[in-house]
């Protein structure tokens, strides 16, 4: 308990705390906003949404007001928030002295975090740049006309699925599980544990391709290319299987390639998690440059 | 004595001085509720009439002013700030502490720099999330939303190089973890794929062009203070401009069509 304190208390991971509770209220808030437009849609009525949508009102007081109003309140709170909490100084740098556990900036955390699963090059490097890339991709996409100045559910439920999944789960749950929950060593504490730093991990982990009793190395480059282009293939798979489908049509190939490619990159983390904690599985691809 | 107050108010706003700051008077008319939005600089930004959804709390969730206004409080006490800190290894962790005991109000500026910096994070993570979950980067959109992925990644490229600048443990170790991602880009980092068969080595490679030099040292410590004050806040602002305009060039706040 003392140490969850501690880390709770440290001045850096009260905005992780913030952040966490505004995330919370602002879903509800979407929740409720979409709930309400979607009642009024599938009784017809969404005219109703476009006449409050021309709807105009004067930008003086009416939008001035609640700018000014925001921007005093939030000035107050940083105020107080400024008085109250100091900013963090620890011991002068010394590049001879590794701190146990290194953590990045508690925003990187959820890229530090996918170092578990994935080598440095993908997780630091590839990683990121799929992300900046596909979300500067998603309006071209994402063809579905609906849902376009609206809060809603019921008509983007594969678009906000997919963002909620990528954005909570595996950015934001990733930041808690790096702030709270990885110890020295970067092992895994539960929120109640002592950080041990002399804590004793199994190292048992394995590569997929000696489960099938492949030892030669040209085997398994063979074997995890066969796997990974498999995986990658599904996409072709999905294609052919669902050509005549309304979704795949209306996106035609390039954009269809482009979001499967999106989609199962983002999703090879979440599996390559869960061949972790359950089969134990480092690598799936190994070759003489890069291990994926 | 009504008539004399009266005398003195047109004595001012009837002034030539008065008359050249302010175009309109102040009396409650449509015609100067537009004037008082078109005629201020600042203020021009918006229209001067918006749907009534856009002063709505529930669906702007003002989180990009909110956003906006955090950049600005970064930008002013971040200035002042650099009055009493210098980029070097030896001065570095000193002014720190300088700040700290001897500057008056010196850590207040510094908390509320740090502060309004993770706020913005949060903020522009928020605003993103909003601007989704409305369909508002769908056409006609699309291009401003691209811009605004650029202004949330160099809004955490600007909160990663302000981290290193306190020069303690905790700054020169998390931009250790973080920059220690660099040796291993592909082709170009001395332990990614194919980089070592191109050539890299741990002195040549894109890690040794960030940090100037095989680890954070000194040389790093002025790089990135130079692009947390000058580089990154001038491209931030360069953004934010076509940002904004793009906002009222694709048709203002989104609206059901």
């Amino acid at each position: 308990m003392d140490n969850l304190l501690l880390i709770l208390s440290k001045p850096d991971n009260v905005p992780i705390v913030m952040m966490m509770l505004l995330f919370g209220y602002y879903t509800w808030l979407w929740w409720r906003e979409a709930k309400k437009n979607d009642t009024l849609i599938t009784n017809g009525n969404y005219s109703v949404l476009q006449e409050e949508g021309k709807d105009k009102i004067f930008t003086w007081p009416y939008l001035v007001r609640n700018e000014f109003l925001a921007a005093i309140l939030l000035m107050l709170i940083l105020t107080v928030w400024s008085i109250v909490l100091d900013a963090p100084l620890e011991e002068p740098a010394n590049p001879a002295k590794t701190p146990n556990p290194s953590k990045a900036p508690w925003y990187f955390l959820g890229l530090q975090e996918m170092l578990v699963y994935f080598d440095p090059w993908l997780a630091g490097v590839i990683f990121p740049t799929i992300i900046i890339v596909g979300l500067m991709a998603i309006p071209y996409i994402d063809k579905n006309p609906k849902g376009n100045g609206y809060y809603t559910w019921q008509e983007r439920k594969f678009a906000i699925s997919t963002f909620m999944f990528g954005f909570y789960v595996l950015w934001i749950v990733l930041i808690i599980v790096g702030t709270f929950l990885r110890g020295p060593g970067w092992n895994f504490f539960w929120i109640l544990d002592v950080w041990d730093p002399h804590k004793v991990v199994a190292m048992t982990n394995v590569d997929l391709h000696q489960y099938f009793g492949i030892r030669s190395s040209l085997g398994a480059f063979l074997f995890g290319g066969f796997i990974v282009t498999a995986y990658f293939g599904l996409a072709v798979l999905y294609y052919f299987w669902k050509k005549e489908s309304e979704f795949v049509k209306k996106l035609g190939v390039a954009r269809y390639g482009l979001t499967a490619f999106l989609f199962l990159s983002m999703m090879s983390l979440p599996i390559k998690m869960l061949l972790r904690w359950t089969l134990n599985i480092k690598y799936v691809w190994v070759t003489p440059w890069f291990n994926i | 004595m009504e008539a004399f107050l009266n005398k003195m108010k047109d004595s001012v706003t009837k002034s030539q001085v008065w008359k050249s700051m302010f175009r309109h008077g102040y009396e409650d008319t449509p015609r100067n509720r537009y004037l008082q939005v078109l005629d201020n600089v600042w203020l021009h930004l918006h229209p001067t009439r918006i749907p009534r959804h856009g002063a709505y709390i529930r669906f702007t969730w003002c989180m990009g002013g909110i956003t906006f206004l955090l950049f600005l409080v970064t930008a002013v006490t971040g200035v002042l700030l650099m009055f009493y800190y210098r980029p070097t290894a030896e001065y570095a962790f000193n002014d720190m502490k300088y700040l700290e005991f001897d500057v008056p109000f010196g850590m207040f500026l510094r908390n509320m720099h740090r502060w309004a910096a993770h706020g913005m994070v949060i903020a522009v993570w928020l605003h993103m999330f909003r601007v989704f979950l409305t369909g508002s980067y769908k056409p006609p959109r699309e291009f401003n939303w691209v811009v605004g992925v650029i202004l949330l990644t160099t809004t955490l490229l600007l909160s990663f190089t302000g981290y290193l600048l306190p020069w303690d443990q905790l700054s020169i170790w998390a931009v250790t973890v973080g920059t220690n991602m660099a040796r291993a880009t592909p082709l170009l980092g001395s332990e990614g794929p194919f980089g070592p068969e191109l050539g890299m080595r741990p002195d040549n490679d894109v890690r040794f062009i960030l940090l100037g030099g095989t680890q954070v040292g000194p040389p790093t410590l002025l790089r990135f203070y130079v692009l947390h004050c000058v580089f990154f806040p001038l491209f931030l602002a360069i953004f934010i401009a076509v940002h904004f305009w793009r906002v009222r060039k694709d048709g203002g706040i989104s609206g059901p069509l």
